[in-house]
């Protein structure tokens, strides 16, 4: 009974409110205060959704009706707000309410503030817009005497806060580290935490106040500061190293119970603060031995002290047996550890067992026997009904994958995929046996089995690199040609095979991997006829199900084979079928057929048998075109603009202001426009042209068009007079060859770029508009093949990285000795053909050479050998090590090369380019230490100069570098010393690439040495890197900066006050090139173009305008955080000076 | 990371802890709770889940659900999890799903001082119930003048 009055009562909500619209406050608040529990019940006691979703809107709309009503007082708006709450956490939009959740938040006491805050921190997101109406109220409680007040505010900015206001309540906030309640300060230090998370240089300046609070004599204070050194420590954690005795000593109290009760939990005490020391302590003793020594003791007693069966004690354990297994080893505690995670495979718990798995797949890679006492096990959770437990098995087993095993664990994974059906479990999966299938495949027919099911299963939600390095791998084989035409035969008819099942659908990308083989290999069948293949594709062609993308795959196919099959009435009615196709794509493909398959020694010409490894000269500038622009340009057609330049003067000339100075100077940029690849053109072959000559006619071509058309007149006289050297090929007198050699370095920055070829096209792209306007047209020219050069090669990378070093070497000699434009042109185009021969006949050289060269590709030599036997190679591990490998010596022989026609050696070489002053690092009684850095324009250069102070003779010193996450050593040749006399000094050289941007980084090593009477000795040293060291000035044009600008998709802004030594615009700008080695472009009225790079070649972009005294810089660059980084060094500057 | 009550399909509780657009959050709540009700009672307590672990546990009829970050813990988030609802438990006396329901605007007070942006801010069950208690009592005071109030909030 009393059911069916609540009902109508929630039912009736909406009309109570109209009837009763001047009701006295007091019947108001009478009705309010039940109103949440009648609308729950009456949800509760409904039966269907679709009865509930009635009562909801109804509920809803008088909710709009009440907290729009000027009457609302705030009590009843606290009221409605939970109501709201609850509507839409059942999934209903509320969101009406929003801005009154603000508003209460705003106005209310401290009782409905904190439904308020509440309210708003459940409603809204970090980025919601809204948010920003918040700032003030939050500003106004965190200045508020009252403690409750206060700790809203925080709790609310720790959750929600807009990244750009955090300007707004830092210094607030930083006040309350020093406030008298522990609630508070612990607050604060979590609030900070967070602001830490989302915008790290905004507290860079407080890390310091970090160390109070981990001092705080309050434990909460302490443990919330640890939550910002795990952050810290795992971003950098070489800065930290020196916290490490503290974090022992307080991990120590904690688990000796010196902690207050209170932190107890079911008698463990403070699991989570244990927890979070492990992790710090298993971060900072990674790799490093001095520090993990520190912390033996305190782990080993962990691991005893926690012998309590429950939950928690397991949670520490874990954690302490990860820390084991990541710091520098000990074997006394990896044998307890050992232990311990036995202790959890074996547990009867499921959730131990779970643990215990993941606690193997981490630590089997030290120790693989580990593996093997738990084999039994391992196989059990192999079929354990849990699927969780199932999935975590195969993760462990995928670890310890080998050409052994391959077939079998494959076979397990397969097993798993077939019957999950979750979305991220199958592309996760997939991809891993993708890549298991590559490595170690045993035979062609495994493996095309095992991609046809990772096709057929993983289908379209896989990687797209699945496919794509499947076809590469087929496309460009291996060493030995007839295991590949193997392969490739056996895909082509285990394809047929499956094309001839009925009934079967498979995945799309699935057939177009099926299209391009057979299309590609078809011609490797014996007993079917391409006219046979052309029919099966035919059929799939006319299929309902095939998506038009794939079709027009299908149709390549086709194209591909239709001059092998002779005549095929199958062509001939696709012709016609589909040439009225209403896919126009498709109309396209069929009329090409049509027009190719008139002339068939055309048609074979065209599309030649096996070639796709073939290097298509492509003439990017798309010149055959030029007759036609001509012809167009001289009856007074406007020029072509690419989209992001129109897009950009559209703008401007919407704008009442134009903000952006240089944005005119985009005008002139047609020219350069046009040769930006926009795309690959097939046609260059038919124009019968080289690239080079086409390139050339481009440039006098378009250099009219400029002059007549639309110029700027500050630019034209520069680049005229230029490419009349070029074109003119004229012996160039004395005073340009200091151009020349420009140019040369350009060349050779170019070819750092190619080096990289792990960088995808899209920054090859961006390298060749960066230099399109410093280059002339063989600039562009060699860029341009090189593209090409570098996807052919993907696999065999090695090669053509060395290749592309010396190519450059030799080049940069022949432009100086040369000293002639035209000869450059040629001297490129010959090397490239070179480059090409090489690549194909000389493979095997180049690799023993690189043997020779590069300790790391001995590691792989066992590889390489026992790859050859099998078909296939390790096509991943090859593409990613080569390339970073053989950069810095490549580079500098380069330099080295360049120099020699000055007839100077390296050292003396090096005093060309700026250096620290040399500094002692350290010493013992026998030797000391010193090291220096040398700036070059490619890379950093470190010497240590090790002086031997002894009077004893010093045999075979050595200086080894510790492995750094963020950047990579090599050494440079000709700096080992075998005896080091006595009281003489020998030097070490090694260059330093980043690899990552950091703010700050320790580059730590040792120094060994054996002393005459045979006793060695090891002396630690660690040297300082910043970000600076990394940072060389990017000069280009300003026009070149405007391109650039645009093509940037990640920037910073910020303002930053100026001190008086430096209110004018260019004695700031000179600050900046000074410290930060950053080049000024151009300085125009109140505002300045810088420009850097950060080695090797990620380019950064600086705009700078004054209003009063403050600066406002604004970053853009192609990496996502160098701007933060540059940003936080630039302010670090103008702070200093 | 969320944390949310689940029974029988209805959600009693939801906290995100990273920006989520509405819609998805929806769609991930519906995901989860068909995926975590799918589970069978002697199952582990952790699942893997989109590119998060999500570790669960039941207590009668609610099942509390936690999204944790591949190399997070699982075993003390388990713990994380029982000892809200120790500190439910301590609050309302004995709890049972009903105060949730009717109560959920506390049990978000409680999470929030348990828990602050996803991170443990106070795992001692004395100083939390402390500070919502200190919080609560203002709520009898309510109509009393302003100077009060902050006396005892300096108190």
């Amino acid at each position: 009974m009393s059911d069916i009055v609540e009902k109508t009562l929630t039912a009736l909500p909406g009309l109570f409110l109209q009837n009763q619209p001047g009701g006295g406050p007091a019947a108001a608040k009478a009705s309010f205060s039940s109103r949440l529990g009648s609308l729950v019940r009456g949800i509760t006691a409904l039966t269907s959704k679709h009865e509930e979703e009635k009562l909801i809107q109804q509920e809803l709309s008088s909710l709009k009706a009440t907290v729009s009503a000027p009457t609302t007082t705030l009590k009843m708006m606290k009221e409605c707000m939970v109501r709201l709450i609850y509507c839409e956490m059942l999934g209903y939009d509320a969101s009406f309410g929003y801005i009154h959740a603000i508003k209460l938040a705003q106005q209310g006491n401290l009782l409905e503030k904190r439904v308020g805050y509440l309210a708003v921190s459940l409603f809204l997101h970090e980025s919601h817009e809204l948010l920003l109406l918040l700032v003030n109220t939050v500003v106004k409680d965190l200045q508020s005497t009252n403690l409750v007040e206060v700790c809203m505010a925080l709790t609310v900015v720790s959750q929600i806060f807009p990244r750009e206001m955090i300007p707004a309540v830092l210094p607030l906030i930083e006040d309350k580290l020093q406030h008298s309640k522990e609630i508070i300060r612990r607050k604060a230090v979590l609030a900070l935490y967070k602001f830490h998370l989302i915008a790290p240089n905004q507290v860079q300046h407080i890390h310091i106040k970090f160390r109070k609070a981990l001092c705080d004599r309050d434990v909460g204070v302490m443990a919330a500061s640890l939550h910002i050194y795990l952050r810290m420590i795992k971003e950098n954690s070489s800065g930290y190293k020196d916290l490490t005795g503290s974090f022992v000593t307080i991990l120590k109290q904690v688990v000796g119970g010196k902690l207050p009760v209170d932190f107890n939990y079911h008698s463990v005490p403070a699991p989570w603060l244990q927890i979070q020391l492990l992790r710090i302590l298993g971060l900072l003793g990674k790799d490093d031995q001095r520090t993990s020594e520190l912390m033996y003791d305190v782990l080993d007693e962990s691991l005893r002290r926690a012998e309590l069966n429950h939950n928690v004690t397991y949670a520490i354990l874990f954690e302490c047996v990860h820390t084991v297994y990541s710091i520098y080893p000990k074997s006394e505690l990896l044998e307890k550890a050992a232990k311990c995670i036995g202790k959890f495979v074996l547990s009867p718990k499921i959730n131990l067992k779970y643990l215990g798995l993941k606690a193997l797949t981490y630590v089997i890679q030290q120790d693989p026997t580990l593996a093997l006492q738990h084999q039994m096990t391992i196989i059990e959770c192999l079929d354990h009904p849990d699927p969780i437990i199932k999935r975590e098995t195969l993760e462990l087993l995928y670890r310890i994958t080998n050409a052994q095993n391959v077939t079998v664990i494959v076979q397990k994974m397969l097993e798993y995929l077939h019957q999950s059906k979750e979305e991220y479990v199958i592309v996760n999966l997939v991809g891993k046996i993708a890549e298991l299938a590559e490595k170690y495949a045993p035979d062609n027919a495994w493996f095309i089995q095992t991609m046809n099911a990772v096709f057929s299963v993983g289908g379209d939600v896989m990687h797209p690199d699945i496919p794509n390095n499947f076809l590469r791998l087929l496309a460009e084989g291996f060493d030995d040609e007839t295991e590949d035409q193997q392969l490739r035969l056996y895909a082509v008819q285990s394809y047929l095979t499956l094309l001839d099942m009925e009934n079967v659908l498979y995945p799309q990308r699935f057939l177009q991997v099926m299209s391009w083989v057979l299309g590609e290999y078809s011609y490797l069948l014996d007993k079917e006829t391409p006219a046979e293949v052309i029919a099966k594709l035919y059929r799939l062609l006319m299929n309902d199900s095939v998506s038009s993308e794939t079709k027009t795959w299908l149709i390549a196919a086709v194209t591909k084979l239709t001059p092998q099959a002779h005549s095929s009435d199958t062509v001939e009615r696709l012709i016609h079928e589909f040439t009225i196709s209403l896919d126009t794509c498709m109309r396209q493909h069929a009329f090409e057929l049509k027009h190719l398959h008139e002339n068939v020694e055309l048609m074979k010409s065209l599309l030649p048998v096996d070639r796709s490894c073939e290097d298509l000269a492509v003439d990017a500038s798309l010149s055959f075109l030029d007759g036609f622009v001509a012809e167009g340009l001289s009856q007074g057609a406007a020029p072509y603009k690419p989209h992001h330049q129109r897009q950009e003067e559209k703008l401007s000339q919407e704008k009442v202001l134009n903000f952006e100075p240089y944005g005119l100077s985009f005008s002139s940029s047609g020219f350069t426009g046009r040769q930006s690849p926009a795309g690959i053109s097939l046609g260059s072959d038919i124009s019968g042209n080289s690239a080079e000559t086409g390139l050339k006619e481009t440039n006098s071509l378009k250099l009219e068009g400029i002059k007549k058309l639309w110029g700027k007149e500050g630019y034209l006289p520069k680049k005229e007079s230029k490419t009349g050297d070029e074109s003119g090929a004229l012996p160039i007198p004395q005073e340009s060859i200091m151009e020349n050699v420009d140019q040369a370095i350009t060349k050779k920055d170019q070819s750092q770029v190619l080096t990289q070829s792990k960088e995808e096209k899209e920054k090859q792209l961006l390298a060749s508009s960066l230099f399109v306007g410093l280059g002339s047209e063989s600039t562009v020219n060699l860029l341009g093949k090189a593209d090409t050069v570098s996807h052919k090669f993907r696999r065999k990378s090695k090669v053509k990285e060395a290749k592309s070093g010396e190519t450059t070497s030799t080049h940069n000699m022949t432009c100086s000795s040369f000293s002639s434009l035209s000869n450059v042109a040629y001297e490129d185009d010959y090397y490239l053909n070179t480059l090409h021969d090489r690549g194909d006949k000389e493979l095997k050289t180049f690799s023993l050479n690189s043997e020779l060269l590069d300790s790391e590709s001995l590691t792989e030599l066992p590889l390489v050998e026992k790859f050859s036997n099998c078909s296939l190679s390790t096509p991943s591990l090859f593409a990613d090590n080569s390339m970073e490998i053989f950069h810095p010596p490549q580079s500098t022989a380069a330099s080295v090369a360049k120099e020699s026609s000055l007839a100077s050696s390296f050292l003396e070489e090096t005093t060309e380019y700026i250096h620290s002053n040399a500094m002692e690092i350290c010493n013992n009684e026998t030797i000391s230490v010193s090291s220096y850095k040398i700036w070059k324009d490619d890379c950093l250069l470190m010497v240590w100069s090790v002086t031997n102070k002894s009077g004893l003779e010093l045999k075979s010193a050595n200086l080894e570098i510790f492995p750094a996450e963020n950047f990579k050593v090599t050494e440079q040749p000709g700096c080992c010393l075998p005896v080091t006399e006595a009281e003489s000094t020998r030097s070490f050289q090694y260059s330093v690439q980043i690899e990552k941007p950091f703010t700050e980084e320790i580059l730590s090593g040792f120094i060994s040495y054996h002393m005459m009477d045979t006793h060695s000795a090891q002396l630690e040293f660690s040297v300082n890197l910043s970000l600076l060291d990394f940072i060389r000035p990017l000069k280009i044009s300003s026009e070149d900066f405007g391109k650039l600008w645009l093509s940037f998709a990640n920037d910073v802004k910020q303002n930053v006050k100026m001190s008086e030594s430096q209110a004018a615009l260019p004695s700031a700008l000179k600050t900046l090139q000074q410290k930060l080695r950053l080049h000024i472009i151009e300085i125009i009225g109140n505002e300045g173009l810088l420009a850097c790079q950060l080695l090797p070649s990620i380019p950064c972009l600086l705009h700078c305008r004054v209003y009063a005294d403050v600066l406002a810089l604004w970053f853009r660059s192609s990496c996502s955080t160098l701007p933060d980084y540059l940003l936080y060094q630039c302010q670090k500057v103008m702070e200093g000076s | 990371m969320s944390l949310g009550n689940i029974r029988q399909g209805k959600l009693r509780l939801q906290k995100w802890y990273l920006a989520t657009s509405d819609k998805e959050r929806k769609k991930m709540v519906r995901e989860l709770m068909q995926v975590v009700l799918a589970r069978k009672p002697k199952m582990c307590s952790f699942l893997e889940w989109r590119d998060l672990k999500v570790v669960y546990k039941r207590y009668a009829s609610l099942y509390f659900c936690c999204a944790i970050e591949g190399q997070d813990n699982e075993l003390i988030t388990l713990e994380l999890i029982h000892r809200y609802v120790e500190l439910l438990d301590k609050y309302f006396g004995s709890v049972c799903e009903l105060d949730i329901i009717f109560n959920f605007e506390k049990a978000y007070f409680i999470l929030d001082e348990f828990l602050m942006g996803g991170d443990v801010q106070d795992t001692s069950k004395k100083s939390v119930l402390k500070a919502i208690e200190q919080a609560d009592l203002l709520q009898e005071e309510d109509e009393s003048p302003r100077s009060v109030l902050e006396e005892m909030g300096l108190a």
